[in-house]
């Protein structure tokens, strides 16, 4: 708050406690006419008239502590112009603050659950349900409030894995963030004939219904390029994140058109890092609840 | 209420000295009125015995209530914090405020009923107010006495006397009020609990100020305010003057009857004397606890305590004379033309009094145990699954609200069908969350969003069973199609 500013708030503000302890004192001050005994406001309904009587006094001690009141807010908190009050109280402080003891209470929980290992919290009821509302504020945005993914966004209650389904790899995806990047390959694969027979090929892997020649001839431009990322057998790769082409999961989509899709303009993925968002406690947590989805009792 | 200042206009019709001087202060701030204490007699008859049972029976039934228990805890208990309201077999969440809502305008119909009926019924009987304030004058009577030896006392001097009834008054009343502030904090933190931290002086900060603060304000109110929140501050004092009418049953002094006033001697009659059956001894004014004079009419003071018609009666009987001097009645029946009892004010405010009576009854007996809400994930807008089969993904939120852990089945109308666990068990007063799966097969849909509803229903009582709209997003293709198909059909 510049000067001028902060002079213009404290000057209302004087003015305003001023004037209110002024105004007390003008309407209680005794003048002539006041001792006549009791006056009428001067209207009468149904022949009631209404009386002018005083105010009980501990009606104006209220008020006058009501003005002491507000001389000692305003020294001890912000409102006079840019003057910070005594206590340097501030929203974003009393929040912050809020924060801490809210953390310093849930601590210790967060701390025993990170000393257990992620397999025996998967079995542990309210460690899965912890991490579950840890999920849906967090994860839920991508991969669905079942943990069941969508175009783009893996599966995490299923068997199939991209980066590795054991407990220290789930925890280290969730804080690290995984980037996978597969090139557009149209030209490498030698133009529109080898993306049409590519793309026989990979249906054929994964038992879809190809055309068996063109994926023959798919197979060999296959080993040329794509075996580098998803093997010799097109089972993929968790070391690069390459899916595994010959199941039924598709992260893009498993049709001839989705296949075809990928070959011309490659595809990448990204999940952000989730260390500074969640720490390391509650990744251990969340890490846990997704562990269970597809290891403890899976939920279909 | 207000004090109305001098105006301009004052000033010009007064002679320029006056005007002059008129600005000169006098002394300090003086148009503020001082409480003029009230030194109340004690009343005894019939009307303050009936006063002391509702007094005692109200004031007990605040101070036990908290203490009894229902299913292993407190029967009524406010709390806040988890935002549950116990009233023993029920369970309030905040969703449930239409309940207090309906409860307020009960409280208000009968407040209109009974003050239409009767005049200030609540003020003289039933208030809290009143109640405490009466205890308050009890301590106040045994500790200083009866009413001269106030008076005697409060002009008297500062001496040991003084100082040790004033010490024990003052020391009782704290006491007292100390009593009724735990027992009102008692509503929202278990009183069982809450008097066992007390005596073993483990209750937090926050705790002390809210029996500070609770305990004072009955401390000052009964202490000091007494009438002066019944004249200055309450609201229902103020507009239940608006529900009398010339049949409404209130306390009168009758004037005919009584006046003239006067002391006679004993051995008079009334009549011989020239004088009313009054004997202005003054026991009314000295009994009334707003130190008001009855004989002067009906006064927007008159709290309905009846205190001056016991006083009254007390006396004609000793003068020999009939009771009823003062007493409760009508002004259509002190100006000799009675009327009915059963007015259509009467009977308007009873049937509506009746109808939200039996809303509310009606309400909590059809109370659902069990509320639900549906959220659609907002960026999940539809799975392929194969097989031709669409899926959206739902977070039930159910709420149990009764009093056991129960597990409820969520189900679809077909074609829709629930593709993941159907069965969610919630713990008694908890919220739980079970994400849902739904499918149909895609040819069966032709809009891009569908109307879907979900069942939830308890596995122990198939009467326990909430449904709640939402929507069904269909892909692309399907909302395209039946753009199409409008576009055809308005021959675009």
């Amino acid at each position: 708050m510049s000067g001028g500013w902060s002079l213009w708030i404290a000057t209302i503000v004087v003015i305003n406690v001023v004037g209110s302890a002024w105004l007390l004192l003008w309407a209680g001050t005794r003048r002539e006419g006041d001792d006549e005994g009791p006056k009428t406001v001067g209207h009468a309904f149904d022949g009631i008239e209404e009386y002018d009587m005083p105010l009980p006094r501990w009606w104006l001690w209220l008020f006058v502590g009501t003005i002491g009141f507000a001389g000692v807010y305003l020294v001890l908190y912000p409102g006079f112009g840019a003057f910070p009050g005594v206590l340097g109280w501030t929203e974003v402080g009393q929040h912050e603050a809020e924060v801490r003891e809210a953390d310093a209470k849930v601590q210790p929980l967060y701390a025993a659950y990170a000393a257990r290992p992620i397999e025996d919290l998967a079995r542990d009821s309210r460690a899965v349900a912890t991490g579950r509302h840890l999920f849906a504020n967090t994860c839920a945005a991508c991969h669905g409030a079942d943990a069941h993914g969508g175009v783009g966004f893996p599966n995490l209650a299923d068997d199939d894995w991209i980066w590795g389904g054991d407990p220290e790899t789930i925890q280290t995806t969730i804080l690290g963030g995984r980037m996978a990047f597969m090139p557009a390959f149209a030209p490498a694969l030698g133009g529109e004939q080898g993306i049409r027979e590519v793309i026989q090929y990979v249906l054929s892997l994964s038992g879809q219904p190809a055309d068996a020649q063109l994926a023959e001839a798919g197979k060999a431009r296959f080993g040329t390029i794509c075996i580098a990322c998803h093997g010799p057998d097109g089972k993929g790769n968790k070391a690069m994140g390459a899916p595994n082409l010959t199941d039924s999961v598709w992260l893009f989509g498993g049709t001839a058109a989705d296949i075809e899709y990928g070959l011309r303009n490659g595809r990448s993925s990204k999940m952000p890092a989730h260390a500074d968002i969640l720490g390391n406690d509650k990744a251990h947590l969340v890490a846990a609840y997704v562990y269970s989805l597809s290891h403890v009792g899976a939920a279909e | 209420m207000g004090v109305a200042p001098a105006t301009a206009g004052d000033a010009a019709t007064r002679p320029a000295g006056a005007a002059r001087s008129a600005k000169a202060r006098v002394s300090g701030v003086s148009l503020y009125a001082a409480r003029e204490p009230i030194y109340q007699r004690e009343a005894n008859g019939p009307w303050q015995r009936l006063r002391t049972v509702v007094l005692f029976a109200l004031a007990g039934f605040y101070v036990a209530l908290p203490w009894l228990q229902w299913n292993g805890r407190q029967a009524v208990w406010f709390d806040v914090p988890a935002r549950s309201f116990y009233l023993f077999g029920l369970t309030f969440w905040p969703q449930d405020f239409i309940y207090l809502s309906w409860l307020l305008i009960l409280a208000a119909f009968g407040l209109f009923f009974f003050t239409n009926l009767a005049g200030r019924l609540w003020c003289g009987y039933a208030c809290p107010q009143t109640v405490w304030t009466r205890f308050f004058m009890w301590i106040e009577w045994l500790t200083e006495g009866d009413r001269n030896r106030r008076i005697l006392l409060d002009r008297g001097p500062w001496n040991r006397r003084k100082i040790l009834r004033k010490t024990a008054k003052h020391t009782a009343w704290l006491a007292f009020s100390a009593m009724v502030g735990v027992t009102f904090v008692g509503y929202f933190l278990p009183v069982r609990d809450l008097v066992v931290r007390i005596v073993g002086q483990s209750v937090s900060g926050g705790e002390w100020v809210f029996l500070a603060v609770a305990s004072l304000a009955l401390y000052v109110d009964a202490g000091f305010m007494r009438e002066q929140i019944c004249k200055y501050a309450c609201p229902y004092a103020r507009f239940q003057g608006a529900m009398f009418d010339r049949a409404t049953l209130t306390i009168f002094y009758d004037a005919g009857r009584g006046e003239p006033r006067g002391h006679r001697r004993r051995d008079l009659s009334p009549a011989a004397a020239g004088l009313g059956d009054c004997i202005d001894c003054r026991l009314c004014v000295h009994v009334c606890p707003t130190g008001i004079d009855i004989r002067q009419g009906t006064q927007f003071e008159c709290i309905g305590c009846a205190a001056c018609i016991d006083a009254c009666d007390s006396v004609m009987h000793d003068v020999g004379l009939p009771k009823g001097l003062v007493r409760y009645t009508t002004e259509s029946a002190l100006a000799g033309k009675p009327l009915p009892l059963l007015r259509p004010r009467v009977v308007g405010y009873g049937a509506v009094l009746l109808v939200v009576a039996c809303a509310l009854a009606v309400g909590l007996a059809r109370r659902m145990p069990l509320d639900v809400d549906v959220l659609r994930d907002r960026t999940t807008l539809y799975r392929e699954v194969g097989a031709g089969l669409i899926e959206n993904v739902y977070t039930l939120k159910v709420m149990n609200k009764s009093q056991q852990a129960r597990t409820y089945r969520v189900s679809t109308q077909p074609p829709f069908a629930v593709a993941s666990a159907t069965d969610i068990t919630v713990a008694a007063g908890k919220l739980g969350e079970l994400p849902v799966r739904v499918r149909i097969e895609e040819a069966r849909l032709d809009r891009a969003s569908t109307s879907l509803t979900f069942a939830v229903q308890a596995g122990d009582d198939p009467l326990v069973r909430v449904q709640h709209e939402s929507r069904f997003l269909a892909p692309a293709a399907v909302a395209n199609r039946s753009d199409a198909d409008d576009r055809a059909n308005h021959g675009h």
